[in-house]
């Protein structure tokens, strides 16, 4: 029984980060409709950016992450106005292939920039973990939940209650009408990019203080995918919920299915969670059904 | 329909009017692509004869890709996975029932369609990224089921299968050039196939969903139905493309099928212009071409210092990214789409219209 909560606990506290990553899908995703398949390497460079500051170059935490944040969001910048901007007008099936495309790129782009090796952050997040009853917490897995939860707070609020969070909903629900409203739908589709790339980066620093930091950390957004389906594609709040059920899962499935099955049971998890819901709850918890008419 | 023939074809027939090769120089292209394609390679030497025989194979599972991604209009990121199920199930019917290949073949192409159809189920309610999501997630539970038990047991695991060659009256197909010979003519055979499908009613029924799947449903098509069929002929592709792979490379394993190369597959499909079979091929050719430049370039690339020999490891990997990106960008019809250009003018020439 302490081991399936233990399992449980931990799963949930690294659903907490998977939320976090999860919420870079949704934001451009809820703005754009488009899934970027360049999320997982957008976190892999803005932790691997991170890295390069606080290391090599040794600067201290906030000011390595303020310039690492500031990185990432001419990055995510860049990205847009080079390749996703010239597709505007294009299906939306042409622009996620585009985004496939920017995944094999930053993939191949990767090593030969940071090296290919595993590091690791100077310790950020305090050792040793909490003792509750037979259950045991490291601090890195609480902060981690604790500064996604954070986040994921803030997100909400800033799509629900501030301006540029509502325009952003507006430039979802139809370009057309969101531009004849006086949006500039170009200048949003920027500031989406920004701030997914920068909310990755977030989720970057988080996995590779748990982890380690490496290219690798690209293929573990992968494991994101299940959250976001299971959530719902276009709801902040189905991330949150769907984070912790998946983490959970996962490491109850790695805690009882890897005896059994030899290893490897976390890695097909996260699919088995997707063909399920896609087949019992296509869209979702939380995610709104498209109801069409012609 | 092809309407920029050249002045004075008229047709006269019925027979004329669906022939799939129209006009004598057709004829003479084909013919001669098919002789020139058959007779060249072997006498290419042993590297440019294992490019041809892999060339002939990823087109066959390219086209697959075509039916249910270019015809169908469903992105499919599982094409890898559903060609790991055909060589397998050849490998593993060839070593432990020792059937002969010739029967081992249709069975992996009916069983992998049958796996494909499985993990297009989601279709009857879901289509773009979530279809997309649901071939993702049947790449990965493939490969899974394939390393681990109870599968691992005939698989073979990670250390992978040895498939014994295939013979065919006493000759056993042990050389390579014997069986570039087999997967050039099945290459034909389907591309044949390939290009007649998208002729008939269910390609025609393809397209139709794909440029609007509510006014097809409309016009009375099962888009589910159809869907269905466009996933079972690209999974019965990936299987014939998985078997000939099998005896091929002799010993297979699950790291010849992962996520990268369905990606590749996708890429391919997009550069060549995802609604043709010309395309197709295209794509192939000309990204496996890019690719053997970068292999011929790596070792000049490995003497830049520090990032020399990561470049030189990545360089396919950055040329694939940067060529899909531009074709998306500056050229989103595809090769194809240049070629059918150059056609008209060819035939309009000297006039420009």
């Amino acid at each position: 029984m302490a081991f399936f909560l233990q399992m449980m606990l931990s799963g949930m506290m690294l659903g907490g980060v998977y939320s976090l990553v999860a919420l870079g899908f949704v934001i451009i995703y809820k703005s754009t409709g488009v899934l970027n398949f360049a999320q997982g390497q957008l976190l892999a460079i803005g932790a691997l950016i991170l890295w390069s500051f606080l290391v090599p170059l040794g600067l201290p935490l906030w000011a390595g992450g303020l310039s690492a944040v500031l990185c990432a969001g001419i990055l995510g910048f860049v990205t847009e106005r080079l390749t996703i901007r010239p597709m505007t007008g294009q299906p939306l099936m042409a622009v996620m292939v585009m985004t496939i495309g920017l995944a094999a790129l930053f993939d191949s782009l990767i090593p030969p920039i940071f090296g290919g090796v595993e590091r690791a952050y100077p310790s950020v997040f305090p050792g040793g973990g909490l003792q509750i009853w037979l259950l045991s917490i490291s601090y890195e897995y609480l902060c981690s939940f604790i500064v996604a939860l954070a986040m994921v707070g803030f997100f909400l609020y800033f799509f629900h209650r501030t301006r540029k969070g509502i325009i952003m909903r507006a430039v979802a629900d139809g370009h057309d009408t969101a531009r004849s409203c006086g949006i500039k739908v170009g200048t949003i589709f920027s500031w989406v990019w920004v701030i997914a790339s920068m909310s990755a980066m977030i989720g970057g620093f988080l996995l590779g203080s748990i982890e380690n930091v490496s290219p690798a950390l690209s293929a573990i957004a992968m494991r994101v995918f299940p959250v976001i389906i299971l959530g719902g594609l276009d709801s902040i709040p189905g991330c949150i919920v769907a984070g912790p059920i998946v983490g959970a899962l996962e490491m109850l499935a790695v805690g009882y299915g890897d005896p059994i099955m030899e290893g490897g049971a976390g890695e097909v998890m996260p699919y088995i969670i997707i063909l399920v819901t896609l087949i019992f709850r296509p869209f979702g918890i939380f995610g709104q059904e498209h109801i069409e008419r012609i | 329909m092809d309407v920029s023939r050249p002045c004075g074809v008229f047709n006269t027939r019925y027979d004329l009017d669906i022939a799939i090769i129209r006009t004598k120089t057709h004829w003479a292209l084909l013919m001669g692509g098919i002789l020139l394609s058959i007779l060249i390679p072997p006498s290419l030497g042993a590297h440019w004869l294992s490019w041809c025989i892999e060339t002939c194979i990823v087109i066959v599972a390219v086209l697959g890709l075509y039916f249910v991604t270019g015809l169908c209009g469903q992105i499919s990121l599982g094409q890898a996975g559903f060609m790991a199920v055909g060589a397998y199930t050849t490998a593993i019917l060839m070593s432990q029932t020792g059937i002969s290949y010739w029967l081992a073949l249709p069975s992996a192409a009916f069983f992998t369609g049958i796996v494909a159809v499985i993990f297009g189920l989601p279709s009857l309610r879901v289509k773009g990224f979530y279809l997309a999501m649901a071939t993702l997630a049947a790449q990965h539970v493939i490969i899974w089921c394939i390393t681990h038990p109870p599968f691992s047991k005939w698989s073979g695991g990670f250390d992978g299968i040895t498939t014994p060659a295939p013979t065919f009256w006493g000759f056993a197909f042990h050389s390579h050039t014997s069986w570039f010979y087999v997967s050039v003519i099945f290459m034909w055979a389907l591309i044949f196939f390939a290009k007649n499908i998208g002729r008939t009613k269910p390609g025609r029924n393809f397209v139709a969903v794909r440029d609007s799947d509510l006014a097809a449903e409309v016009l009375g098509i099962n888009i589910f139905y159809c869907k269905l069929i466009a996933f079972f002929l690209s999974g019965v592709y990936a299987g014939i493309a998985g078997s000939l792979f099998a005896p091929y490379i002799i010993r297979i394993a699950p790291e010849n099928f992962g996520m990268d190369k369905s990606i590749w597959y996708l890429g391919m499909l997009i550069v060549g212009g995802s609604g043709s079979v010309v395309g197709a091929i295209a794509g192939v050719i000309f990204i496996r071409l890019l690719l053997e430049l970068t292999v011929i370039f790596g070792p000049t690339i490995q003497v830049i210092p520090v990032v020399g020999s990561y470049l030189a490891n990545y360089l396919g990997g950055i040329v694939f990214g940067t060529v899909v990106i531009m074709f998306l960008i500056f050229e989103p019809r595809g090769i194809n789409h240049r070629w059918t250009i150059f056609k008209s003018w060819y035939r309009l020439h000297p006039f420009s219209y």
